[in-house]
């Protein structure tokens, strides 16, 4: 088995940028969310397609980066 | 790369190595469940929310845990061990970081990880592995390798060492107290007096694998970070900021760098402490 389809773009979630990596597996194709700074992964999910992987990760992802509150700085 | 330390192999050297009778694999991630979704044929897979800590007290891993996940990985005082993770290895630096404090000579990381690894399309197992098991003797910590919080409080107090930040800008500033997306972790959002934000990720290129050298060496002196006095690295729990360590250990070849692994969620949880914005 080898990792096929491998893709990952940059985009806007809830006012914060991500990173959407996506690759396809055997069967499933698996979909992972990462914050662009500092990159870390915190959402992610598997489907049947590559539409529905990241469609279920991007829901998650949005839920997450919700609860992260800004602070005003000088 | 100008030079290729020894310490890092690529991914084709894994290709063609993974299997040889004295090199284990072993991949590390922040995602704990990304191993079973595929990994290097061979390759063991350990969890750092389990295998890499003490479960009860917070600390790393105790030496006879230590020594019972090395054996049942295959793993001999002399095997050549390969870590790789994803996040750009952040995980498998962490663990780099532990096994040199219990003093494993032949460590290295695969340039550019896991996403590396996908990126080529290179062939991945869901198999676990089942090495033979062995018996490992760890050295006594090497806590040298590791800055507690007295140590990082006198540093502040008398400007003893250069502190780097791992954290994002927005981390750092205090605009966020975690991660977009990850749950807060601290009371107050800032950073340590005096420390130099070297967000990890400036470490690595687009693809994963560690910038050169030359590179690494200008980025850290443009902000005073020049080996030539003591350096504490830290970030949210110490897991980030063992990408720098590795880097100013390892790559640089600083003489006197260590990893403040209580970080942030130890400092911005102090009653009291002092913390700039």
């Amino acid at each position: 088995m080898k990792a096929e389809e491998y893709s990952r773009r940059e985009i806007e979630l809830a006012g914060w940028p991500i990173a959407v990596e996506t690759y396809k597996a055997g069967d499933v194709y698996h979909c992972t969310i990462y914050n662009i700074d500092p990159g870390a992964r915190f959402a992610r999910a598997d489907g049947p397609t590559r539409e529905e992987a990241e469609k279920t990760a991007l829901e998650k992802a949005e839920r997450y980066l919700a609860q992260t509150r800004r602070f005003p700085v000088s | 790369m100008s030079s290729t330390p020894n310490v890092l192999v690529a991914t084709d050297w894994v290709a063609s190595h993974a299997k040889d009778a004295n090199v284990r694999v072993v991949e590390v991630d922040v995602d704990t469940a990304a191993y079973d979704q595929g990994h290097v044929p061979g390759a063991s897979g350990w969890n750092w929310t389990t295998e890499l800590c003490d479960t009860v007290v917070r600390d790393i891993v105790p030496k006879d845990k230590l020594e019972a996940l090395l054996g049942k990985s295959g793993i001999g005082n002399d095997t050549t061990v390969v870590l790789y993770g994803d996040n750009n290895n952040w995980f498998a630096t962490w663990a780099f970081w532990q096994l040199k404090i219990y003093g494993h000579k032949d460590v290295r990381i695969m340039d550019g990880g896991r996403k590396k690894w996908l990126a080529e399309g290179r062939e991945l197992s869901t198999d676990k592995a089942a090495p033979a098991a062995k018996t490992y003797k760890a050295s006594n910590p090497d806590n040298s390798l590791r800055a507690f919080l007295p140590e990082v409080q006198q540093a502040v107090a008398g400007k003893a060492a250069g502190l780097v930040d791992v954290r994002s800008p927005q981390e750092f500033s205090g605009e966020i107290l975690s991660p977009p997306g990850l749950p807060e972790t601290c009371q107050r959002g800032g950073h340590i007096p005096g420390a130099r934000n070297i967000p990890w990720g400036k470490n690595v290129n687009e693809d994963g694998t560690f910038k050169s050298v030359d590179e690494l060496k200008a980025m850290y002196a443009a902000v005073g970070i020049t080996g030539d006095k003591p350096v504490i690295a830290y970030c949210r729990i110490g897991e980030r900021s063992s990408i720098a360590w590795f880097v100013l250990t390892h790559l640089l070849n600083f003489g006197n760098v260590k990893n403040y692994d209580g970080s942030w969620t130890e400092w911005g949880n102090l009653v009291g402490a002092q913390v700039e914005k």
